[in-house]
């Protein structure tokens, strides 16, 4: 294996980590207004992603980061390209991040019912946008031979894509419907558990409907083959599966559930894409790959030290801070601020 | 309206707006996991309830610093993809690095140490502060590994093609002279700028006679010192880093000093109306040899003008202009050496008083005290403008212009360029706004509300 695909495999890999961290606590944030009407159990909902978003978080950051230094044409050429898309998912980033910390600091109903829709749109609107992004990475954009994607948003917000941004916000409300599942006791939970069941149908079936089109819409299968292997068809199953799990109110595994569905279904699209980052839908040969938009393997070789040294620390102590925090939280619970 | 003029305008707007509040996260992470070591070394519940009243104002301030670096991470690559392209490379590798090793820890830490008072051990939950602080200094520490390569780039190599820098030695970017005195500037101006608002705070609570005196008397005396340390090392800091700049950026020094022929020695400006088409003095007040003493530590030794820097660069760069606004790099120049004197004149006189254990104010000294908060504000965004103006035409310096830098207009066209500047005008003004209020009323309350 050589460095660039290496450093594919771990960009990869810091999607999926941000995919299924963030991803429920866009549920929970989503989910914010439906759990209740009441002030404290809407803090002990937000409690129970309270100590953890803010790392979640960074999964992005870094994956955006290491972008910039493994594969800055890549970086480059999506930033700039998804412009608007981009523009709309950092205001929302911005609403969310203050509202968490700014929320519970005044004692106003309006104020504090501006931040809850502030967490609510900030979790909405990136959920929908990861997929509609994501969506285009593998139908294409008009990446011109100086590897600049011309064609603005209107050509980003196309139905395809619409359709797998509000198929990732479904899978991620039923992600963090779960995760509410967990984390919480009595009525809280009960109406976790009742949402989740819900969420559900629409949520498989959206992303069965989500991967036909993207036999018609994108060359994934061609690539992939008709039988596409076994990653996307447990991604499937796994999905269907959460049902059963809920039906039994097995929280636990529905959760090991949805966090396989996604993890599944990203590496599908990896696989994909390899060795391409970015489809280019004028000319196959504009698109991007791992070798044209790649660092120097100077640079490549340094990222890998760091990554290597760095990345199982995160883990360690990231998990640490779940281990920490694991206990449930209820609106007797001591909440903090 | 052009879309290099409104991406500059953007990445100006924005940089300055997030750096209003990463110089008091640094400098107050530090202060608050100070407070919380002394509670676990005393058990002291005093200290206990000034790392709350502190933390509260740290997290206050560290929500907006957040939210806009990332809209800084995503700028490179949105308005600026051919600068992206071209150092990639380079720049890339230590954002990547703070990404990895900084934002995780600050990000993670920060959660258990808001969410962690009664699930950790005393010194644990004080650990998880320190380490949040070591995060950010880390996190102020790579990011000026990439700026220092754009003043001044080391351990690189054109590509065949010409197309990009790369990379060909990561140790000569981490030993980088101007990063030596760019990181232990910063790092300091965070701390002052920590020290002046907690004098200030303290210093008004005092004067309204608070009923928790002898906190806010403990408050003072811990930032009295902490701004004097921080005012004396960012003086410094600062002193090398102009000193360093005559070798790496010349013309950065003599369009601060508005100095425009070469002079041995050379001249110090005390107050200059210059003619910046004309290049030539209106009206000028300098100090005879005082350039050169804080040059080279004694009065001989030349200074190069701007007039002669430019002959030299167009001959080594081609023709071009390559004078940045002087109007600019002079009184920013002005502005962060002359509210950095004052500081330091106001950090000893909170010492003289901390010192006397005097702790009544009349009401001139507490006005002074308490106003004197917004000197680091303007001598951490003066000193940046300075950095980043003084620079120009090169957003790196001699390899790229930032004219070359910006993302073509076929992909972002400026009326995209102009909605998302409005956008970010209008979000972060409230955002200032919020901040304000909450950051007034939590400071003002006093202790008892921040438990």
């Amino acid at each position: 294996m050589d460095l660039q695909t290496l450093w594919f495999v771990i960009i990869a890999f810091l999607f999926i980590s941000f995919f299924v961290l963030e991803g429920f606590d866009f549920g929970v944030g989503i989910l914010l207004p439906f759990m209740s009407q009441e002030d404290r159990e809407r803090r002990a909902v937000i409690n129970t992603i309270g100590p953890f978003w803010d790392g979640n978080e960074m999964w992005l950051i870094s994956a955006g980061g290491v972008m910039f230094a493994v594969f800055p044409k890549w970086y480059a050429t999506l930033f700039s390209g998804f412009y608007l898309l981009l523009i709309l998912m950092l205001v929302a980033l911005i609403f969310r991040g203050v509202a968490f910390e700014f929320r519970s600091k005044h004692d106003n109903p309006a104020w504090r019912s501006f931040w809850d829709w502030s967490i609510f749109g900030g979790s909405l609107i990136p959920a929908l946008l990861w997929g509609v992004a994501i969506a285009n990475f593998m139908r294409g954009v008009p990446i011109d031979s100086s590897m600049n994607a011309t064609g603005g948003v209107l050509n980003l917000l196309n139905p395809y894509a619409l359709l797998c941004g509000i198929t990732s916000l479904f899978i991620f409300s039923l992600h963090g419907a779960i995760f509410l599942a967990l984390k919480t006791t009595d009525t809280l939970k009960e109406k976790a558990m009742s949402l989740a069941r819900t969420l559900w149908a629409p949520a498989t079936l959206l992303c069965i409907i989500c991967m036909a089109c993207t036999v018609t819409e994108t060359d994934l299968y061609l690539r992939l083959g008709i039988n596409p292997g076994t990653v996307p068809v447990f991604s499937v199953l796994a999905l269907v599966s959460v049902i059963f799990m809920l039906q039994k109110n097995a929280a636990g595994w529905a959760f090991a559930m949805t966090t396989v569905a996604i993890a599944f279904s990203t590496i599908t699209i990896f696989m994909g894409l390899y060795p391409r980052v970015l489809v280019s839908s004028l000319n196959p040969a504009w698109s991007l790959t791992i070798y044209n938009s790649s660092s120097s393997l100077y640079s490549l070789g340094i990222m890998s030290i760091v990554a290597l040294l760095f990345i199982p620390m995160i883990l360690i102590y990231q998990g640490w801070s779940y281990q920490v925090f694991r206990q449930r939280v209820s609106k007797d619970s001591e909440l903090e601020y | 309206m052009e879309t290099l003029f409104l991406a500059r305008a953007q990445f100006a707007f924005t940089s300055i707006f997030h750096f209003f509040f990463i110089p008091l996260t640094l400098g107050l992470s530090i202060f608050t996991a100070i407070l919380e070591t002394a509670y676990v070394k005393t058990g002291n519940e005093k200290y206990k309830h000034l790392t709350k009243f502190w933390g509260t104002l740290f997290l206050i301030n560290f929500a907006v610093g957040v939210v806009t670096g990332i809209v800084m991470e995503f700028q490179f690559g949105m308005n600026w993809s051919a600068y992206s392209r071209f150092v990639g490379d380079i720049v890339g590798v230590p954002l990547a690095i703070e990404t990895l090793l900084a934002f995780f820890i600050e990000s993670t830490f920060i959660g258990v140490w808001v969410f962690g008072w009664n699930k950790l051990p005393k010194a644990l939950h004080a650990a998880s502060i320190w380490i949040v602080a070591l995060g950010s200094t880390l996190s102020a520490f790579w990011i000026l590994v990439a700026n220092s390569f754009m003043q001044s780039p080391v351990g690189y190599k054109m590509a065949a093609n010409g197309s990009q820098a790369e990379m060909v030695d990561f140790f000569a970017l981490l030993f980088n002279p101007s990063l030596w005195k760019q990181f232990p500037h910063v790092l300091a101006g965070g701390v002052v700028t920590a020290g002046f608002l907690v004098i200030a705070v303290s210093v008004w609570h005092l004067c309204r006679g608070t009923q928790e005196r002898n906190a806010f008397e403990t408050s003072l005396k811990f930032g009295a010192i902490y701004a004097f340390i921080g005012t004396m090392l960012v003086v410094l800091a600062g002193h090398a880093q102009m000193q360093n700049l005559l070798t790496t950026q010349p013309m950065k020094v003599a369009a601060a000093e508005a100095l425009w022929e070469s002079e041995n020695p050379a001249s110090f400006s005390l107050f200059t109306i210059g003619d910046e088409k004309g290049l030539k003095d209106v009206f000028s007040i300098r100090v005879p040899g005082m350039l050169s003493f804080l040059a080279y530590n004694t009065f001989e030794g030349e200074v190069k003008g701007i007039k002669n820097l430019q002959k030299e660069y167009a001959v080594q760069y081609g023709p071009g202009n390559y004078i940045p606004s002087i109007v600019t790099a002079y009184w920013s120049f002005r502005f962060m050496v002359g509210a950095g004197t004052l500081m330091l004149f106001v950090s000893l006189l909170a010492l003289y008083k901390v010192i006397k254990e005097n702790y009544t104010f009349s009401p001139m000294a507490g006005t002074l005290l308490f106003w004197s908060l917004l000197l680091p504000w303007i001598a951490n965004t003066s000193g940046w403008i300075l950095a980043e103006m003084g620079r120009q035409p090169w957003i790196v310096f001699g390899l790229l212009k930032t004219e070359n830098g910006v993302t073509p207009a076929s992909v972002v066209s400026s009326s995209e360029l102009l909605f998302s500047l409005a956008v970010f005008i209008v979000i972060y003004a409230a955002l200032a706004g919020t901040d304000l209020f909450l950051l007034k009323k939590y400071a003002s309350a006093g202790i008892k509300t921040a438990e």
